[in-house]
């Protein structure tokens, strides 16, 4: 007793043939919303793995506030919103890629991914440069860490915070630009339809995270200062 | 077993610019509101311009507003109860410390 | 209901004999395979552990006794516990039976990410090779706790490389947690609805959620240690203003759920055992899955107990002491339903039955004196004393490995097709509930009196029941080795048995022993309830060759 349908077996058999469903699987619906539940089971994975360091953050903060206002006076604020406004701009395109992806259009889809991957290789840029900075104004938590106002040893805790939080955030935008990468020539080879284009989803959703992660990283690292005295 | 219906609701490119358009406008309200001195409510503000952020991004361009898989609302949930509990029960310890005005408790 | 004929004959091609070679075992996808690689790589790692308990119960043989110098007992303690729990407890159940049998009870062809299940046995085995490198140079003596400042600033053993294997192994973990939750949620066969799950399926979901909740929280704070002690960046450094209660705030958010991510897989089986050996549907199905799902939750609620006396404010202490209670209330719900339903059942005391009672005896004893120190001043009389090592020893060996035995006995003819000497099984199961009992009570006592944990010396009056708890040790040594034996001897000569040789309910003993590649010639479509003993032959009789067909 089968409850497929007979014009349906027969795109199903396709599917097989092209690869892209995978045996085990009933259908490529099945398959897709399985894959899609994976990546989501996988971002709580990542919002836990952020989150030890945020309350860490969350401790710190609230025992030495005066210190982590000075050190944020030294965050380079233009760098930082420059930084905000291009992963969101970078999302905005791998949105527009998995819309292209859904209707087939392949120029668009790979046009947007390789836009957001560049938007994501200046992010880093920037975010190097600003690491540069820090190292010559001996900012980084090591002997040569230097600080001229009080309480030096709870202004290197803000920059150890500051260092792991954007460091972990900066490996996760590699893998992030090397997952578009892969993406985009995966697309290249024609291997994305409208009915079979899984990956470009969630590797859209992984981007998407990462720059949740960075929304609420920005206001904790460079909007904590200004008003400080 | 799932029927098979490709019918998800495919958003307006439109939707993603004002999207995109509402995430700057939010970043350039963070920033600048980080200028004027609001005392202790600065945090306050700052962490809820960022999560209106975050909702957008989940809700809009992370489709979550048209996902059928009831399991991935709860998924995304989840992330976020667990996030709080992580961090509300660990604070609950810092700051009652230091209350009874015994060395070490 | 697919026809299956009556008698399966051992010339059918079944996922053992599908294909040869090493390679077809070591490129594997197929979920029941992988089951088998971790089985030898947990056994493996086992017999690592059980070295270092050896070395540990034989220097505790007389109170200044230097079989050992002390920064080697150090050693020792430390990784006795890291690989029996995160190389051997936490994979034990849900890596071997858990990919073994959620597929076939769930009436699919294979978990929904083969291949990603492949890679967490890879990533597994990376995890340990590093581990096992970390041993041969130098070795951990930091507790497996890896407290700080100590395992970041004072001490001088392998800490890095033993804090990224952990950090390693835990990505296994949380991909197969994943792969076992999306499986659950959407490969179930038609009809199969979460109502009609058996109990062990809720248990690995259960267990998966905690896992990928969890989980990072260790990767984080492993990592976290690794980067202080390479880099000398000082996160949890108290000269910067670190806090080392930080560490352990994010190292127990992990670390006390993870002790029910090793139980409640053990609490799955034993449902499974008990049913079918009481010939009865469990009594409370749903009262017995929300208590599971109750225990994942609460688990998380509870962690600052082990840091009662760490320097936690009271009001914090009083807040986490009053949450332990709680969490005890879903496991005692299960035990009493576990006890309600051999209540009037048809008993049938054979090799998993022994294993699940003395579960229901040894769990109970661990959980309640559990409850014990959930009480702040009896924790704070017996912490860090041997009545905590009895503790968690009740629940973790009294409980999880006997489990885990039962488990693998029960499941033995569907895994390999033979049946393991019923009589050598029983045998051993009463040298090991023996061996365990002489070796872990005494420590109850022990603790009580006084007696530290993790020291290498001790007060000369302690030595009686030392000299006792060793004594148990090697009873319950030859308990678990006699198991390796008959199972390997049973490989080659065991009884070959059909479906299903116990009559068991459920979807994993309506395809053949073994099973074949794909588990299933039709999808099955389930219109009954779990745990249907009522419509399945009364009796089981382990002589019978013959199989029956279940609908």
């Amino acid at each position: 007793m089968s409850n497929i349908s007979q014009a349906t077996a027969v795109s199903i058999r396709e599917a097989v043939d092209k690869h892209s469903l995978h045996g085990h699987f009933a259908d490529l619906e099945q398959q897709r919303e399985a894959a899609k539940l994976g990546m989501w089971v996988f971002l709580a994975t990542e919002v836990m793995f952020f989150g030890g360091m945020i309350t860490g953050y969350v401790a710190y903060r609230d025992a030495y506030p005066a210190a982590f206002q000075a050190g944020s006076v030294h965050m380079l604020f233009v760098a930082g919103t420059l930084n905000t406004a291009l992963l969101i701009t970078a999302s905005l395109f791998v949105a527009l890629a998995v819309h292209a992806a859904r209707e087939g259009r392949r120029k668009a889809l790979i046009g947007c991914l390789a836009i957001s991957m560049f938007l994501g290789v200046c992010f880093l840029g920037v975010k190097g440069y600003e690491y540069y900075q820090h190292y010559l104004d001996h900012k980084v938590p090591t002997r040569s860490f230097q600080w001229d106002g009080p309480d030096p040893r709870h202004a290197e805790m803000f920059f150890v915070l500051y260092f792991f939080l954007t460091g972990f955030h900066a490996l996760h935008m590699v893998i992030g630009i090397s997952i578009l990468g892969f993406i985009i020539y995966f697309a290249y080879k024609g291997r994305y339809t409208p009915e079979y284009h899984n990956p470009v989803e969630n590797a859209a959703l992984y981007w998407h995270f990462v720059d949740i992660v960075w929304i609420f990283l920005y206001p904790m690292l460079y909007l904590v200062g200004h008003t400080h005295v | 077993m799932f029927k098979s219906d490709m019918t998800e609701k495919v958003a307006p490119k439109k939707m993603y610019i004002l999207i995109w358009a509402a995430l700057m406008c939010l970043t350039a309200l963070t920033g600048g509101i980080s200028f004027i001195n609001l005392g202790s409510w600065s945090t306050v503000v700052a962490f809820l311009i960022a999560t209106a952020k975050a909702g957008l991004v989940v809700t809009f361009f992370m489709h979550l507003r048209y996902e059928r898989q009831r399991t991935i609302w709860i998924w995304a949930a989840a992330s976020a109860i667990w996030l709080t509990l992580l961090i509300v029960l660990t604070m609950g310890d810092y700051l009652t410390r230091g209350f009874l005005r015994v060395p070490g408790k | 209901m697919a026809t299956s004929p009556q008698l399966e004959s051992s010339s059918s091609t079944d996922y053992l004999n599908a294909e040869y070679g090493v390679k077809s075992w070591l490129l594997t996808t197929d979920h029941k395979r992988i089951a088998i690689l971790y089985l030898a790589s947990i056994t493996f790692m086992f017999c690592i552990g059980a070295l270092f308990a050896l070395i540990i119960r034989l220097e505790l043989l007389t109170p200044d006794g230097t079989l050992v110098e002390a920064d080697t007992y150090n050693k020792m303690f430390t990784m006795h516990g890291l690989v029996m729990i995160f190389f051997f407890l936490i994979p034990s159940i849900p890596a071997v039976l858990g990919n073994f049998l959620i597929p076939l009870m769930i009436g699919a062809k294979d978990v929904a990410f083969p291949k990603l299940n492949l890679l967490s046995w890879y990533i597994y085995l990376f995890a340990a090779c590093m581990f096992i490198y970390t041993i041969l140079t130098g070795g951990l003596d930091t507790g497996w706790t890896f407290y700080t400042p100590l395992s970041t600033s004072y001490v001088s053993s392998s800490v890095v490389l033993g804090a990224l294997s952990i950090f390693v192994v835990g990505f296994s973990s949380i991909l197969t947690s994943l792969n076992f939750i999306v499986t659950i949620h959407r490969l179930r066969a038609p009809g199969l609805t979460w109502g009609r799950l058996p109990l062990f399926i809720w248990a690995s979901y259960a267990t998966s959620v905690i896992i990928v909740l969890g989980t990072p929280l260790i990767a984080i704070s492993m990592a976290l240690v690794a980067l202080e002690r390479f880099f000398g960046i000082g996160f949890f450094d108290p000269q910067l203003g670190g806090d080392p209660l930080l560490f352990q705030h994010l190292f127990w958010f992990y670390s006390h759920p993870a002790v029910y991510v090793m139980i409640l897989p053990g609490m799955g089986v034993i449902s499974e055992i008990i049913t079918c050996f009481s010939r009865k549907k469990v009594f409370g199905y749903w009262s017995m899955a929300l208590a599971i799902l109750a225990i994942a939750v609460f688990g998380f609620l509870v962690w600052a107990h082990h840091m009662f006396v760490a320097g936690i404010s009271v009001y914090s202490a009083l807040v986490f002491s009053f949450l332990s209670y709680l969490v005890a209330v879903p496991s005692a719900i299960k035990v009493f339903n576990w006890t309600a339903t051999m209540y009037r059942g048809s008993l049938y005391l054979t090799t998993p039955m022994l294993y699940a009672l003395g579960f229901i005896g040894l769990f109970t004893m661990g959980g309640m004196t559990g409850l014990f120190l959930a009480s702040l001043g009896f924790d704070v009389h017996v912490t860090d004393s041997y009545f905590v090592v009895a503790h968690f020893h009740y629940i973790m060996v009294g409980g999880m490995v006997t489990a885990f035995m039962g488990g693998i006995h029960f499941y033995w003819p569907k895994i390999s097709g033979r049946m393991y000497p019923e009589t050598w099984g029983r045998v051993a199961a009463a040298i090991i509930f023996i061996g365990f009992n002489l070796t872990f009570f005494p420590q109850f006592i022990l603790g009580y009196l006084g007696m530290n944990r993790r020291y290498w010396h001790y007060l000369p009056q302690f030595q009686v029941l030392n000299v006792l708890s060793t004594a148990g040790a090697s009873i319950l040594g030859i308990g678990y080795l006699l198991p390796l034996g008959y199972f390997a001897w049973s490989i080659r000569y065991g009884r070959r048995v059909g479906n299903n040789p116990w009559n068991a309910a459920g979807l994993e003993w309506t395809t053949s022993s073994p099973p074949p590649t794909h588990n299933f010639g039709e999808t099955p479509i389930v219109t009954w309830e779990a745990y249907n003993y009522d419509e399945l032959p009364k009796d089981i009789d382990m002589r019978r060759e013959e199989t029956v067909v279940q609908h």
